[in-house]
Parts: structure tokens; sequence; C-alpha cells
């Protein structure tokens, strides 16, 4: 096979790929105004979400929180800007940070899950079982997933914005002797409604993107074992890269806007 | 449609054609299923026996030919009126396909529940589930997950659920494969009482001679995605082409 022929090919199935998730969205959502969701599956998937990822977020969050506080407190002190330190954290965290991190952690835990669950679902035959019994396995697997993904990221995302504060709190009066009062004030005195509006937006997106990709790599995945490995690993390469773009399109977004 | 019904076949192949790229796996494969009637489908692997289950239940797309189940032409059905035909196919997967996350309960309550119209109250539930379980002679497994069951456990189970919903017709994809010579009878004569208590018609891919000689009225060869001879179990041990008598050595 030539280079010229290689090229067209990985064009070829690149549009393809393209072609086939946009139709893989379209079922999603066509499943969803027409039969809902169902809620005992979403509610089992939130709590599963929640459950498999709050430990790591919490871990993760508070030492985010501490790091960014041990690693800008010398740079502010140096201008004697110390007092500024409580705001900078908290508006870096919870506009920027906080939401990317979280997200890429799910996308490494949640998003492989769910890419590697439904992957062996299909190579076990148990989405053909569903679907020639009549039952709609997009309706009853994916968009529960999806949506389970889409709501639980924000609250995660909160959850850790609160653990990192706590972080950098311990940091910041370990280091500066801040008080926890006045630390909590600099810190919510310079976040507003414009910032948190965008950011629970963003990972809302974030949310669905991780879901539908981690559901599309499964639901997709190619017969055997191996298959199920490369679901789950495409899930997480793919949806880190979604998460970084989504971001990019959202900050460009709120920038022209303010 | 009503020609096929008149003449007692439930499920009416003409034709059938399904290529992937430039690999012709069914090149053309005719079948009539009647009414009660089990057909054994013999056939090396990869001559497209599962790929025609797959067809009959539009898991898989043909690319011609015809395809009649219960006098309805499935391949012209849109979505709502193909789940209403499919409930009425019922499906045997090789290994059970039982869902891996529920009980073996909620397994066999699932497809109940989950169909479109489908509304029981939890009694009529546990009747319809605890009836299948008795049927198949597990009912002590009703509270256990699938990970705990014997492949031939999972197979049974997975008759079952498939049972759960009254279908007309089963297609089996190798009962029996992988299981002890014991467990294989018992599932051979299960797959004979659940037709006679059901008044099922079956289509079984096998190559197991026990499971073939208790379940069979007829045994259809496929060889090259056409079914090139058919007859009773006794004519095609003693049939003249060497390619179908080789299944019987």
């Amino acid at each position: 096979m030539t280079k010229s022929s290689k090229l067209k090919d990985a064009i070829a199935d690149f549009l393809l790929g393209i072609g086939d998730m946009g139709a893989f969205i379209s079922s999603i959502f066509k499943s969803f105004l027409r039969h809902g969701v169902n809620f005992q599956e979403f509610s089992r998937q939130c709590y599963r979400i929640g459950n498999q990822s709050l430990p790591l977020i919490s871990i993760t969050g508070f030492i985010l929180g501490l790091v960014l506080t041990l690693q800008s407190g010398p740079t502010l002190a140096k201008f004697g800007a110390e007092s500024m330190l409580p705001g900078m954290v908290s508006l870096s965290i919870i506009r920027e940070i906080g939401p990317v991190i979280v997200a890429l952690i799910v996308a490494g835990k949640v998003g492989s899950g769910i890419g590697a669950e439904l992957a062996s679902m299909r190579v076990t035959e148990q989405l053909d079982a569903m679907e020639v019994s009549g039952t709609n396995p997009i309706s009853f697997v994916v968009t529960t997933r999806v949506l389970a993904v889409s709501f639980m990221l924000p609250l995660l995302v909160l959850y850790a914005d609160a653990f990192s504060l706590l972080g950098s709190y311990i940091s910041a009066s370990t280091q500066y002797n801040i008080s926890l009062e006045t630390f909590f004030h600099k810190a919510f005195d310079v976040i507003h409604y414009k910032d948190l509006f965008p950011t629970t937006i963003k990972t809302f997106f974030f949310g669905l993107s991780i879901g539908i990709i981690g559901s599309y790599q499964g639901y997709f995945a190619k017969r055997g074992t191996e298959g199920v490995g490369e679901a789950a690993n495409s899930a997480v390469v793919k949806a880190s890269i979604s998460i970084f773009i989504i971001d990019l399109i959202v900050v460009n977004i709120t920038q022209l806007l303010t | 449609m009503d020609q096929a019904l008149s003449n007692n076949i439930v499920l009416n192949v003409s034709n059938l054609k399904k290529s992937f790229g430039d690999f012709h796996i069914l090149a053309g494969a005719d079948l009539d299923l009647k009414e009660k009637q089990n057909i054994v489908i013999l056939g090396h692997s990869g001559t497209g026996k599962s790929v025609l289950f797959k067809c009959i239940v539009r898991l898989i797309e043909p690319d011609s030919g015809g395809i009649n189940v219960l006098g309805q032409d499935i391949l012209a059905l849109e979505d709502e009126k193909l789940t209403e035909l499919r409930i009425k196919i019922g499906y045997v997967f090789q290994g059970g396909a039982l869902y891996d996350s529920m009980s073996v309960r909620s397994n066999l309550e699932f497809p109940l529940k989950y169909t479109k119209g489908a509304k029981r109250t939890q009694a009529e539930l546990n009747e319809l589930v605890e009836e299948a379980l008795v049927n198949v002679g597990l009912i002590e497994s009703i509270d256990k997950m699938p990970s705990e069951l014997s492949g031939g456990m999972m197979k049974r189970i997975g008759l079952a659920r498939t049972l759960i919903q009254k279908p007309n017709i089963l297609l089996y994809d190798e009962p029996t494969t992988g299981l002890d010579p014991v467990t294989s009878g018992e599932i051979s004569e299960l797959i004979l009482k659940i037709q006679e208590e059901y008044n099922t018609s079956s289509l079984i891919i096998s190559h197991d001679l026990k499971c073939i000689e208790i379940t069979a009225n007829q045994v259809n060869v496929l060889k090259e995605g056409k079914f090139t001879a058919s007859g009773t179990l006794d004519e095609m041990k003693h049939h003249e082409d060497p390619f179908v008598n080789s299944f019987f050595k």
C-alpha cells in the first residue's frame, strides 16, 4: 500500500468516524426525547460515578489547593501582596484548574469504566440480547450513563473546589498566619456569578463529552478482549482531548461576552 | 405473507445475501421453518450460521433477499413494529448473554419491565420469573449473580429469559457448545421439552451429534453461504455428498 493510499484511508476513516459519532449522538438525543430516561438506572449510575470518584477527587483537590498556595505564596510575598493569595487561588481553582483537573480525573476513572463496561457488554452479546428482547440499549445503557456523568461532574467539581480551598487555607494559615474568616472572606470576595455560570456550563459539557465518548468507544468496540482494552484506552485519550477543546471554546466565548 | 402462514411456515428466508467487504458470507440462503419444527443448521465455522440468525432478527442488515417472520416482512418494518416482532423471536445466545451487573431475577424481569407498553405488577413479575426458572430447573438460583453460575446454568438462565416473553420462534446459537456431555444432553432435552410445552418452532446451530439426535426434525447444511442439503438426520447421515457426511463421522 502506497503512502498516498494510506493517507486517503486515514482521512476516509476519520470522516467516517465523525459521521458515526454524529449518528450516535443523534440516536442518544432521539432516544431521550422518545423514551425519557430510566430514573432508577440513572440514579444507580450517579451513585456509582460519585462513589467511584469521591476519594480520588478529595485527595487531588486538597493537594491542588495546597500546592497552588505553596507555589504562589512566595511570589506574592515578594510584592507584599500576601493578602491577595486567597482571592488568586480561589479564582484560579474555581474558574479553570478545578474543572479541568476534575474532568480529567473523571475521564480517566469514569470514562474508561464506561468504555470498558459497554465494550464488555458488546463482546458478550449483552447489548444484542437487549436489542432482540425489545429493549432499547441506547435508552437504558447509554443515555443513563451520559446524563449521569453530565449531572455529576459539576457537583464533583464543586466538591473538589471546596477541598482545594481547604488545602489552600491550611497552607496559607501555616505560612502567613491568615485566619479562617479572613481567608474565606477574601477568597469569596473575588468570585462573582459571571465566574460560576460559565464554569458550571463548561463542566456540564465536559461531562457530556466524557459520557458520549466513553459510550461510543464501548458501544462500537471490536469483538474480543483486545477490543475492551482498546475501548477503555480510546475513551480516556479522546475524552481528555475533548476537555481541552471544550475549555478553549468556552474560555473564548466567555471572553467575547464579558 | 398469508400464503406462508397457511402452509404453517412461521419463518421464510429467501435468497438472502450478506457480504463483509469482498467476503460473501451468505450467498443466497433459502430456508423454511414450519410450525413446531426444529431445524438444526450445520456448517463449518465462518459459513454464516450466526450471521443468518442476526439477519433474521435484524441485528445485521442483509444486502438483499427476503425474511418473512410470522407473516411479516421483517426487513420492511419500522422501529416500533420491529420491536413487537422481535419479542416473538427468542434468541438464545451462545454464552447466555446474561447482564452481569444484575441478579438472575433482575435478568429475567428486565425484558418484562423495559419493553414498550410493558406494565406488570411486582407479583405478576415474580410469578412469571419463577415459572420460567422452574421450566429450566433453576429456581434455586433466582437470587444468584451470573458470576456465580456455571456455563450450563448460564445457558439455561439465558433460555429462561428468552422464554419469559413467550416467543413463537426460538433461535439457539450453539446451545451445547463448551458443555460436558451430561449437561449437553440435559440442555438438548430441555430444548425438546420447551418446544412441546410452549409450541415453539426452533432453528438450532449445533455440531453436537447428541443434541442433533435429540432435537432435530430436520437438518440443513450450509456450505459457501447456501443451504446445499436438507433432510432428516438419517438422510443426512447417508447423504451422497462427502461434505455432508463429514459432520457425522
